[in-house]
């Protein structure tokens, strides 16, 4: 098993240079440069600029010296935000984002996974078709729809909840931001359990397990859950990589200081050191969750193994 | 027995007559259906009935609340004639109302000028203005004028725009980009999947190869780039976007046709002789078709998400011309002062989604040749 991990992190390298090479070089091929500001900079003021970072070397020693940087862990300065360096920016906004992430995913795979295995156990009553109209309207309500009405509802007719800011974190300001990110989740992993539940259900161990008279918890707790949740792993892996990554739609309407917003504000305004961190960032998350997907397959599924 | 009895016990059911009878049945589907077809002929043709043009801006009426009934309300009629007297630098002496007209006397320290009637013409509240009598020292005038009667039923946004009609204009753009990104997803999409599919071997290999590689760059990097390249042009960001949503389309023609190629009654029409392009007409592609019908209405409001996240962001539809996403997008910024600004344009875009996403669904369970 570890040196199955120790291989898949070896492969993850290639992986990573290869997303590296290409967004270093997509970005740069793309018109415009970060000191192309709608008031020009006279032109020495702008040579001088890109002489300080670099800007004014051939291409191909740029990515060099970016590589041989991002090997020693130094993503760059930023060229829009100079008083931070990159890293500096994540070291403050991914914790944000990670907590917001993180508490969605869990409540996500909580609830949805209740209200999957509910459904399955009722299949086509009324249950069933709650929570089936449950899912549908969650995963069809964009996040920019949901945001707004939270902040209307909760925030300003019943006045229970701030309608925005991270006041250092303040428990009230999360549920919003948390409730945003969370419905379209629960809602995939309540559709998720439920088919996989159905499916578990009629497996020849679980009717073996009825007729052997186990009680119906033991039965759908202990044994047709466990084969259930393998798609709710799959899927949930990569919904982890993007919810920890943070959400642009809900960072900014709740005015979060998350790392959401950073991957348009830097494309949008060419800040190539910003652009890359957060390339890097999502594809190590990315990485780094398929991995964990992988291995808890192997834990919950005796028959994967890997050597 | 006649001919015409044999002639109806013989008479099969086509594929899509049977699909289509399995569609009736489900009434979600229909209901969807006939909304979207609604919806559809409210935006296209609404915006031509509704008096206020999207455009419009009635600077009297910013963030006026929706109503059925016709404005200006009472007080409104003393705010609008209040400014309207302060343009034209007088005194307003007094005002009364009878029936829609309005009797307006105003004196000023230095000789009044007939033409002042301009500035109630100008208001949005006032209309048809008139002088009716001019003291002879010239320092006072009395003036009539009919007040205009406007119905604002989904209220106005933030510059006194009438939101019904922008709301229908948006609903125009959306669907339209929705489509049109759709068609041209869909059109990559199954050249690519069906040409992997057919040729096989080596060069299915390398074209899906391609397609895996594009599937793991971030997404939003992609629309993003699409966005820098293109400016914000948006019909040619959309035939981007659209050219960017083919990679599932092709993966799913791909596989069905790898799999159709496979059936035992395409290998009997080979053997028969059938050449390679009657085979594609008559067993390939229509058992693609259903497919691709399914796929497409899913596709249209994953198009319309995203269309309205851009917007959100700044980055699609920009002003005058509107969107559902760039109507919800003001909208969220001002739930405090004017809730409907994001409610009516909400209503309608999720409304639609769930109709496409039922219609998709219900064109599933009609199509999906596994039911059967």
């Amino acid at each position: 098993m570890l040196i199955y991990v120790f291989r898949r992190l070896l492969t993850a390298i290639p992986t990573l240079f290869v997303i590296v090479t290409l967004a270093f070089f997509l970005i740069r091929v793309a018109p415009g440069g970060p000191f192309n500001q709608e008031r020009g900079l006279s032109p020495e003021i702008k040579a001088n600029l890109e002489a300080q970072f670099g800007l004014d070397d051939p291409i191909w020693l740029q990515y060099v010296h970016y590589l041989n940087n991002l090997l020693h862990g130094n993503f760059g300065p930023s060229y829009n935000l100079p008083d931070f360096t990159v890293g500096e920016l994540f070291a403050n906004g991914l914790p944000i984002s990670i907590q917001l992430g993180a508490a969605a995913l869990t409540l996500a795979l909580l609830v949805g996974g209740t209200l999957g295995i509910i459904a399955a156990l009722n299949q086509n009553k009324a249950g069933d078709y709650a929570v089936i109209a449950t899912a549908t309207a969650g995963s069809t309500i964009p996040s920019f729809v949901i945001a707004p009405v939270i902040q209307l509802v909760f925030g300003l007719t019943w006045n229970l909840l701030p309608i925005g800011g991270w006041n250092d974190g303040a428990l009230l300001n999360k549920i919003g931001p948390v409730l945003t990110l969370s419905l379209p989740q629960i809602a995939i992993v309540a559709r998720l359990m439920r088919g996989s539940m159905i499916e578990s259900l009629r497996a020849h161990h679980i009717r073996t397990a009825r007729a052997l008279g186990l009680s119906r918890w033991s039965v759908v707790v202990k044994h047709a859950l466990r084969g259930a949740v393998l798609p709710i792993i799959s899927y949930a892996g990569p919904a982890a990589a993007a919810l920890l990554t943070g959400s642009i739609i809900v960072e900014t309407i709740f005015a979060i200081p998350g790392v959401g917003r950073y991957f348009v504000d830097a494309a949008l305004n060419r800040d190539y050191t910003l652009v890359m961190g957060t390339v890097v960032v999502i594809a190590v998350f990315t990485i780094l969750f398929n991995l964990i997907v992988d291995i808890l397959y192997a834990v919950v599924d005796p028959r994967v193994r890997y050597d | 027995m006649t001919d015409a009895a044999i002639e109806q016990a013989v008479q099969g059911r086509s594929f899509w007559g049977d699909a289509w009878a399995r569609l009736k049945a489900n009434k979600a589907a229909m209901v969807s259906l006939y909304y979207l077809l609604f919806v559809t002929v409210l935006c296209v043709a609404g915006p031509y009935s509704v008096p206020h043009l999207y455009t419009t801006i009635y600077p009297d009426y910013v963030r006026t609340p929706p109503s059925i009934t016709a404005y200006p309300k009472a007080d409104m009629v003393e705010t609008a004639l209040g400014d309207a007297v302060k343009r034209m630098r007088v005194e307003l002496k007094s005002w009364q109302q009878e029936g829609d007209r309005i009797t307006v006397t105003v004196t000023g320290s230095k000789k009044l000028d007939e033409r002042n009637i301009r500035y109630l013409d100008r208001s949005d509240t006032f209309d048809d203005a008139r002088v009716e009598s001019m003291a002879p020292d010239g320092l006072e005038m009395v003036m009539s004028a009919a007040i205009k009667q406007q119905y604002f039923l989904f209220g106005t946004d933030n510059t006194g725009r009438d939101l019904l009609s922008r709301t229908l204009m948006a609903g125009r753009i959306s669907l339209a980009i929705g489509l049109l990104a759709g068609v041209v997803a869909v059109a990559i999409g199954v050249v690519y999947g069906a040409t992997a599919g057919f040729i096989g071997g080596k060069t299915d290999e390398v074209m899906m190869r391609i397609v895996d590689v594009l599937y793991s760059l971030p997404f939003i990097f992609f629309v993003i780039m699409l966005v820098v390249f293109f400016g914000r042009n948006f019909v040619l960001m959309f035939l981007a976007v659209g050219a960017v949503l083919w990679l599932d389309m092709a993966r799913i023609v791909r596989g069905q046709a790898l799999s159709i190629r496979r059936q035992e009654y395409v290998q009997a029409a080979e053997a028969l002789g059938v050449t390679r392009r009657g085979i594609l007409q008559r067993h390939i592609v229509p058992n693609l078709l259903g497919v691709v019908v399914i796929y497409m209405t899913l596709l249209v409001p994953q198009v319309i998400i995203l269309e309205s996240f851009l917007s959100f962001l700044g980055l699609g539809v920009q002003e005058p011309m509107t969107s559902w996403g760039v109507l919800i997008s003001a909208g969220a910024k001002n739930i405090g002062s004017a809730n409907w600004m994001l409610m009516y344009p909400a209503f309608f875009l999720v409304s639609t989604l769930f109709a496409l996403n039922f219609v998709g669904d219900g064109l599933r369970d009609a199509l999906d040749p596994k039911d059967r």
